[in-house]
């Protein structure tokens, strides 16, 4: 649900085809339309975009009434048995708390009832008006399965028989997993969107389980890594906030704010400390703590915010590393011409991609007249452009983080083409010619720079295993590093140790100068299995896995609350009387007796050491249904038809159902990857799929007068595009609430360079994001459709 | 050496098409850029510098809605390879193990062998005045190697191996479909045509993948390849002992008729 698996992660699908053989597995697929991945599927059914909620609300309430949840788990390790405040309250598409104006929520109206001790109230019969299971079950009672399939357009006997296919997994010896991707994240409601499967999981009792969880496929091979390092603008490394001015203005109140008093997170001070100390060795973390940028308190950094300060010409320069934004980014149009108004930009990448040559004649060509944000022609655009070439990921060493969090090492096989280099020897030398630029200065406000600790080898190419062994962590000695720590639970808080990124600590946990000290190069493909068990897939000598090579997270959950595995035919972690042990490295306290205090906490990293069903996000506690920012109907569930609490950054490009009834999406396909730059660029691709195409029903192919494979144009407010329409069965229209509505789907992999060249779909989207992540919502918008 | 085949399961395969671009990296074949004419399909039919292609089919059914069928098609590798048969040259040639190969210095670029095919496989490639089909990867495979499609198949729709086991492999594999929602799902290439040396595990019939059910080699064909060809070394001797038989029938013939004549004269 949420992904096109057989396209889009063809490796994936391989697994999924094997546990159907191998297993009797069966596949279900959510999607707007049939895909080669509903083509191979056992069950199918369609869905309007957007209404992702909508569904799995049904399927709540289906799982509720009829008591098909995993009873002990839901009791045990979740937050079902909590009582929540009577300040808690929803009514009409509004939890209690909200502020209209700042389209904002007061979330402390949402807490939980303490004991008198501190602790969390629970009600371990779930059967409290105000325990969390309760209160779910009143909140999905509006969720019933023709409201449901009204909002999402979805046959009732498919719909019927996903959840109820879906629902079996909630038996103790059975599991399920969830696949997602960006269908489920690129929406204004993104975030319920992925915390509803999470929810349902829950329910069903399928984290932390061998073949369970909510396995996000990432749009890259390192996405996984980027997160963990902070490529966003909310992080540093290992998850720890970035101060912002007002609310951290040192380190005491900094630690005091972002520390947790239970779960893991108490120990945060020991990372923070051991970041800072690796960035600056020879200064005390509490004096190194202000070379850190803050933010400004409340103000947004994401990709929109960034275009939209640009376009305001806020900003005056732009390092475009490895991305796209005028095919990739949403609302095209606007980050084009935003892009002009800078300075200078300096853009890295293997080919010269679009956004390099947004300035040039090519980058104007429009298919229409439409020029909603006056784009400028190469004579009227002043920014000073930098091409630095980069190498491809065989060209270079180092590792990648996939989305099972192992750090996998990968050999270089080839030399770089020409002047091209790895982006981890561009970063160096950018480092050491800024640090030189600085060098001698006394200046205060220099000495981030000036005391920045960049000890990485000598020459351009910095020494890998010295930063791997940065990352892992070791004492520090004199302000030099000293031995290496094992893990993480050996950093301090003091200053004594320095470590790049906690979560990765252990990944290189001695130095014997030998290359397999770095774990993340190990490759034993055996997959061991403890004595009378049976193997569950989990390669533990197999490069490493963050944290600690633990392969599942929150593992403990595999495990009756007295310890022994709900499914012996998927046995991760057990107690056998004395400690935890089995096929994983146990995500709990090695000897932490099931029985004793806190010994069924199986959620280590949560204050509240539960997963969390109710779970504060900015629009809520639950996920409720809004429709899209465009959409043809109103909110059939409540009066909200938008997320309350996204920000609309251009209310004026808003589309409206009588000037554009039809809903359009985005979508990639196997054959191009992303923006298209390191596919459209090879002839052997190119040719597999040489043109942007829109796929339109039938149906609607006729009332247009459309034949299959000639010219359309598809317009929004944003701008317009021709494409080639591929007319076909597997797009039908869509039942909503008595009316038909179309959809179609635009490839995205678009730009004009290369050998299929073809106009950018994201000239259609537009700029609007979630509530919490600010994603773009690209899967659900309103356009029209004619004949080019 | 045993029969070797590739085994393709349609029911594994999810069209990614990295066989496509295998194929055209190890036989280095130029892209043959076609605009998109809305199915996703690259070629309608395989050409010079495409040996292979899949092919993407819809169907759609009142009860079980919609198929999107995916196809990879290329040379089958007869048992019995009527192109070779066609050849006026002998440039077509079969290993002991079933590749049909082509020989580009002895082909003319006639195209006989692009009419004979029953699946009309091989193409004519203007540029080298040639006609090219997929070779089986015959040189890796004889060097211990899979062939490239097969090698780079992600999904596992692609085996290659022994034809007899590949065979039990897919015989099995047709009981499971049959018992799991393909009750029409058959086996392609284990008889067809006495045998061909490419297997295809299909989930319905042949028909809805865009195959001959019944594939045969044209009638034309099987009189030129059945009785023109192998004779063709006797005709000359058989002509002219005709003509020699005539010519002195003829004479005989001739003869006794003025005796008679002349005597009627008389």
């Amino acid at each position: 649900m949420g992904s096109n698996a057989a396209e889009n992660h063809p490796i994936s699908f391989k697994w999924l085809t094997e546990a159907r053989e191998k297993r009797g597995a069966k596949i279900i697929n959510v999607d707007p339309r049939f895909t080669r991945t509903s083509s191979k599927s056992d069950i199918y059914a369609p869905l309007r975009s957007g209404t992702d909620i909508a569904f799995m609300g049904g399927m709540f309430k289906y799982i509720l009434d009829n008591k098909l949840y995993h009873e002990a788990y839901v009791q045990w390790y979740t937050n079902a048995t909590f009582i929540v405040k009577e300040s808690y309250g929803f009514e009409d598409g509004l939890f209690s708390g909200y502020d209209p104006e700042k389209r904002s929520y007061d979330q402390s109206k949402w807490n939980f009832e303490m004991t008198e001790e501190g602790t969390y109230q629970r009600d371990m019969t779930m059967t409290h008006p105000r325990c969390v299971l309760q209160l779910m079950k009143k909140h999905y009672e509006r969720y019933d399965i023709d409201t449901v399939c009204k909002i999402t357009g979805t046959p009732k006997n498919k719909y019927l028989d996903v959840i109820k296919t879906y629902a079996a997994t909630g038996a103790p010896d059975k599991t399920g997993t969830i696949l997602y991707a960006m269908g489920t994240t690129q929406h204004t409601v993104g975030t319920e969107n992925v915390r509803s499967f999470a929810m349902v999981q829950l329910l069903l009792g399928n984290i932390g389980r061998a073949g369970g969880g909510v396995n996000a496929l990432r749009g890259e091979s390192n996405v996984q890594g980027s997160t963990d390092w902070a490529l966003l603008y909310h992080i540093l490394p290992g998850y720890l906030a970035t101060p912002q001015a007002k609310k951290h203005p040192d380190y005491a109140t900094y630690l005091s704010k972002e520390t947790p008093k239970t779960g893991y997170w108490k120990n945060k001070p020991k990372f923070m400390s051991s970041l800072l100390k690796c960035y600056w060795m020879n200064d005390d973390p509490r004096q190194s703590y202000n070379y850190l940028p803050k933010r400004i308190d409340g103000k947004h950094y994401e990709h929109i915010a960034l275009f939209e300060a640009m376009f305001k010409d806020e900003l005056e320069g732009l390092f475009v590393w490895g991305s796209n934004p005028i095919v990739g980014g949403p609302d095209a149009n606007k980050e084009q011409a935003a892009l002009s108004k800078l300075k200078w930009m300096v853009a890295i990448d293997l080919w010269q991609t679009e956004t390099s040559e947004f300035w040039t004649y090519k980058a104007v060509d429009r298919p229409t007249k439409k020029d909603e944000y006056q784009i400028k022609g190469p004579r009227d655009i002043q920014t000073e452009v930098f091409f630095l070439p980069a190498c491809n990921s065989f060209e270079k060493e180092g590792s990648v983080s996939n989305s099972g969090r192992w750090m996998q090492y990968r050999w270089k096989s080839a030399d770089p083409v020409g002047e091209s280099r790895a982006d981890l020897e561009i970063a160096h030398e950018l480092a050491l010619h800024i640090k030189k630029l600085y060098e001698g200065s006394s200046k205060p406000q220099d000495e981030p720079l000036t005391h920045l600790t960049w000890d990485y080898g000598h020459g351009a190419h910095p020494d890998i295993d010295m930063i791997a062994r940065e990352i892992n962590g070791f004492e520090v000695v004199n302000g030099k590093p000293g031995k290496q720590v094992a893990n993480f639970t050996k950093l301090k808080d003091d200053g004594t140790t320095a470590c790049g990124n906690w979560i990765y600590s252990g990944c290189y946990p001695v130095d014997n100068g030998k290359a397999e000290d770095y774990l993340a190069r190990r490759r034993d493909n055996r997959d061991a299995a403890a004595p009378g068990s049976k193997p569950i897939g989990s390669y533990l000598n197999w490069s490493w896995c963050w944290p600690v090579n633990r392969r599942i997270i929150y593992n403990r959950c595999s495990a009756t609350p007295e310890g022994l595995p709900w499914d012996t035919n998927r046995a991760s972690i057990w107690w056998n009387g004395e400690k935890w042990t089995g096929n994983d490295i146990p995500d709990f306290g090695k000897t932490k007796d099931p029985n004793g205090p806190g010994g069924r906490n199986a959620f280590i990293m949560r204050p509240e050491e539960v997963g969390c069903i109710f779970s504060k996000r900015n629009e809520g506690p639950f996920p409720e249904h809004y429709e899209p920012w465009e959409s043809p109907v109103e909110n059939l569930l409540n009066s909200q038809n938008l997320n309350p609490a996204v920000i609309e950054w251009e209310p004026e490009k808003r589309g409206t159902k009588e000037q554009f009834p039809i809903i359009g999406t985005t979508y990639r396909v196997s054959e191009h990857w992303q923006s298209g730059v390191m596919t459209r660029m090879q002839p052997w691709l190119a040719e597999l799929c040489p043109n942007v195409f829109v796929e339109m029903s039938e149906q609607l192919a006729k009332e247009k007068e459309i034949k299959n494979g000639s010219n359309v144009i598809v317009s929004t407010t944003r701008g317009d595009l021709k494409a080639v329409a591929c007319v076909t069965k597997r797009f039908k229209p869509m039942l909503v609430n008595g009316e038909y509505f179309h959809e179609i789907g635009v490839l995205w992999h678009f730009g004009f360079n290369g050998y299929a060249p073809g106009n950018s779909a994201n000239w259609l989207t537009p700029h609007i994001g979630d509530a919490n992540t600010m994603i773009p919502e690209y899967k659900a918008w309103l356009c029209d459709v004619r004949r080019a | 050496m045993a029969r070797m085949t590739n085994l393709y399961d349609v029911s594994k395969c999810t069209a990614c098409r990295a066989c496509q671009v295998a194929c055209k990296d190890w036989n280095q074949l130029p892209a043959v850029i076609e605009p998109f004419k809305g199915n996703y399909q690259t070629h309608e039919d395989t050409n010079g510098d495409t040996f292979t292609i899949v092919r993407f089919i819809e169907h759609e059914d009142p009860v079980e809605g919609i198929q999107w069928n995916f196809l990879k098609y290329q040379c089958m590798h007869c048992f019995d390879p009527a192109c070779m048969h066609a050849c006026p040259r002998g440039a077509i040639s079969i290993r002991d193990w079933g590749a049909v190969i082509k020989d580009y210095d002895k082909c003319i670029g006639c195209q006989y062998c692009v009419y004979a095919c029953p699946f009309q496989i091989p193409k004519y490639r203007a540029r080298e005045d040639v006609v090219t089909k997929c070779t089986l990867c015959y040189e890796r495979v004889e060097q211990g190697m899979e062939p490239a499609c097969a090698r780079t198949c992600p999904t596992g729709a692609l085996q290659f191996g022994e034809r007899d086991h590949l065979i039990e492999v897919a015989e099995d594999r047709v009981k499971v479909l049959r018992a799991n929602g393909f009750p029409r799902a058959t086996i392609y290439g284990k008889l067809e045509l006495g045998g061909l040396n490419k297997l295809y595990v299909l989930t319905d019939t042949p028909d809805k993948f865009d195959l001959p059910v019944d594939p045969h080699v044209p009638k034309n064909i099987t009189f030129w390849q059945n009785w023109v060809q192998p004779y063709f070394g006797w005709l000359i001797p058989l002509a002219l002992a005709g003509s020699a038989f005539s010519f002195v029938s003829t004479r005989i013939l001739a003869n006794k008729h003025d005796e008679h004549g002349e005597g009627g004269h008389e």
